[in-house]
């Protein structure tokens, strides 16, 4: 789960991380409140859930209320990658005598959290990785031990040779690793985080994401989604044990396991077909997650035929075929459905199919051939 | 028990200051060959009460697998299909020598179920759980390296040597003793590549489901070791997706280490850029861990990667010179 940077700000707040001001705005007017309150150059920023919003220019520096009214004009409604901006963050613009980026993220190969520091901060961190890799000093935190005074101390070193300034990112790199841990967090980021005319070390942009998985013992931070139209349809989906992803084809998907969800995908677009969602139902089967798909299904008009590919395992394929036999005895389905079942309980699954005289074919290679067949004719 | 041959010939050569000869070489072949898991797994189930639990536990103990004993804390006591339940890990593996572990516990209960698993010294943990919060699983993998046990998973269908003992949730019917040795980060797909591969005449030493998750147990570069260092493994398949670098790094160590054919198949060839395929790993984002990069990985060392899954078996079949 992704969140806003103003989000963003509000916990590094909480967790006593130095942050610039900053006021949100959802009108014109409010921006030029906000601008005569700060009565001094602040950046009027997008709040959108995608990178890049610099380079889209959703990210302009006003001198005066004039100037920031003018970019909120501009900015409000923008499209960037997709996303409309809703919310504007009007921030203090402070002087800045130079940038760094500090981060934490999950390392899969050290099975750790990883803590990232560089001396190039304010760029696309990824720029820098690809091209200047020596740039960036990657930690991984033993998590028995966290970040210790030393091995904050050991990264700040890489960056400052002034002790005050050394202090003050020990403190912030010690509050991060806690925000990290004790929030479930993917990824945070501080870029950049700078020194001030004053000497100060402060934040000036921030980055959450948050670990799905564990987001049932984080309300509060749960609480803070803005899922985007899709992304409802996509939660209401997880609400009922499905993982969907819609997508702008025609065949709709439904299959246990999201590597064979994949692989199912891949074989209609092999054909020349285009899949009409990601579905997976998941590991553990229920009748109902079967209704609850073909229901996820039907509601997305572009799907011209249901492809259904199960290969149980933990997932039986009768109650898939029972799953199926009851959401069709209850709903209005008039587009054809191609059925693929085997593996645990599949004799069961296909008898059950069969007595419903529904028809069924023995590979994947045949389900997605038959599919694109079907969505051709209803074109 | 389970122990991969490479260590058991050090263990040997180490006993005796000799070079194997011959005759250790026929004491080896004599041994049990195939990875990890095989007759000698004595197997306890952790969470066996449960509906899955319960339900797995009888479709291995079906298949033959040495089911020994099972862990519901407040049901010590008990019986599921003849198997004792314990409230501990440990009260199990005192009373019945259990070897290995596998978990059914909810996602929330796993990273402790793992490390209890580990607390109590079995020599492999496999869990099953889907959805466990990334941080418990970094305690958990910690954990278990200071231990010295094996993890796999979660968030996987385990394991299987056919004909010897089934470790997970697969459906035991499609697989066919032979030297094919299979890895896979995704479950159901694992099931599909061994029945083209079975159907194709092509058995299999043993099949492992590494799982989809960040952080994981064992990965491809120790299976890619066990595979190369098990005699009974004649070529390997690996089947990865998109997300991560994994099948980069499986990619070199293959031209490094690995002298037995490979051969590759990256689901999520078709996947849209930033969304999570249900896999956590499987997010596709800055340009990195995209199917065509880890395609290209895999071509570069020599090891052909199937556009179709149906292409794996004849894939094989050229590896190993078969017709």
């Amino acid at each position: 789960m992704k969140i806003h940077e103003y989000q963003a700000r509000k916990l590094f707040r909480q967790y006593a991380i130095p942050v610039t001001d900053d006021i949100l705005c959802q009108t014109v007017t409010e921006v030029e409140k906000a601008a005569r309150d700060f009565n001094r150059m602040v950046v009027i920023k997008a709040q959108v859930l995608v990178g890049g919003r610099g380079k889209a220019g959703g990210v302009k520096l006003a001198k005066n209320v004039e100037e920031a009214v003018d970019a909120a004009k501009k900015i409000f409604g923008m499209d960037i990658k997709g996303c409309t901006v809703e919310k504007i963050l009007v921030a203090d613009a402070v002087e800045i005598q130079k940038e760094y980026y500090v981060g934490l993220t999950i390392d899969r190969n050290t099975k750790s959290v990883l803590f990232m520091a560089s001396s190039e901060g304010g760029v696309e961190i990824e720029e820098v990785a690809k091209e200047n890799p020596e740039a960036i000093y990657k930690i991984p935190i033993d998590p028995d031990l966290g970040m210790t005074d030393f091995l904050a101390r050991k990264i700040a070193f890489k960056l400052f040779t002034d002790m005050n300034l050394v202090k003050q990112a020990v403190d912030i790199f010690k509050k991060l690793y806690k925000q990290f841990i004790e929030t479930d967090a993917s990824l945070l980021e501080i870029n950049p985080l700078v020194i001030t005319d004053g000497g100060k070390l402060i934040a000036i942009d921030g980055k959450i994401n948050f670990d799905d998985n564990a987001l049932y013992r984080q309300p509060a931070i749960e609480a803070l989604n803005e899922p985007t139209e899709d992304e409802r349809k996509e939660l209401k989906a997880k609400e009922s044990g499905l993982t969907y992803i819609r997508l702008d084809g025609n065949i709709g998907c439904m299959v246990n396991g999201a590597g064979l969800a994949m692989a199912s995908m891949d074989v209609i677009k092999h054909y020349g077909g285009n899949p009409a969602n990601f579905l997976d139902i998941g590991g553990s089967s229920n009748p109902q997650k079967v209704i609850d798909a073909m229901n996820l299904l039907l509601s997305d008009k572009n799907v011209k035929v249901i492809m259904i590919n199960i290969f149980g395992g933990i997932t039986r394929c009768d109650d898939v075929a029972r799953g199926l036999v009851s959401a069709l005895d209850v709903m209005k389905v008039d587009i054809p459905i191609v059925i693929r079942l085997s593996g645990t309980n599949a004799e069961e699954g296909l008898r059950i199919i069969n007595d419903y005289n529904l028809p069924t074919v023995n590979s994947l290679s045949e389900a997605a051939q038959e599919a694109i067949r079907l969505a051709s004719q209803v074109n | 028990m389970v122990r991969n041959n490479s260590d058991y010939i050090d263990q040997i050569t180490q006993l005796t200051y000799e070079p194997i000869n011959d005759n250790l070489k026929k004491l080896i072949n004599q041994t049990n060959m195939s990875i990890l898991v095989n007759k000698n797994t004595r197997l306890l189930v952790q969470g066996i009460t449960g509906r899955d639990g319960s339900f797995h536990t009888s479709k291995m103990k079906e298949y033959g697998t040495n089911i020994v004993a099972g862990v519901s804390p407040g049901k010590g006591g008990q019986t599921v299909d003849g198997i004792p339940v314990f409230n501990s890990v440990e009260d199990a593996v005192k009373a019945t020598g259990a070897n290995t572990s596998i978990i059914f516990v909810p996602a929330p209960l796993a990273g402790d179920a793992i490390m209890e698993a580990g607390d109590a010294g079995v020599e492999l943990v496999i869990c099953i759980s889907e959805g466990v919060p990334t941080l418990d699983m970094v305690k958990a993998t910690t954990y278990l390296k200071k231990k010295g046990v094996k993890l796999i998973g979660a968030n996987c269908p385990g394991l299987i040597t056919p004909d010897e003992a089934l470790v997970g949730i697969l459906p035991g019917n499609i697989f066919k003793k032979g030297n094919v040795g299979l890895m896979s980060r995704s479950g159901t797909l694992t099931y599909l590549m061994v029945s083209l591969l079975t159907q194709n005449g092509l058995g299999q030493s043993t099949c492992v489901g590494i799982g989809g998750d960040p952080v994981a147990g064992l990965y491809y570069l120790e299976l890619l070791q066990m595979f190369q260092d098990d005699p009974e493994t004649e070529a390997i398949v690996l089947i990865g997706e998109i997300g991560g670098d994994a099948e980069e790094r499986a990619a070199q160590y293959i031209k490094e280490h690995v002298t037995k054919p490979v051969v590759a198949f990256i689901a999520g060839q078709s996947a849209p850029p930033g969304k999570r395929m249900g896999h956590a790993g499987a997010i596709i984002s800055s340009g990195s861990g995209t199917a065509e990069e880890k395609i290209a990985a895999f071509e570069a060392v020599g090891v052909p990667v199937a556009r179709l899954p149906i292409e794996i078996p004849l894939l094989i079949k050229k590896a190993l010179n078969i017709n």
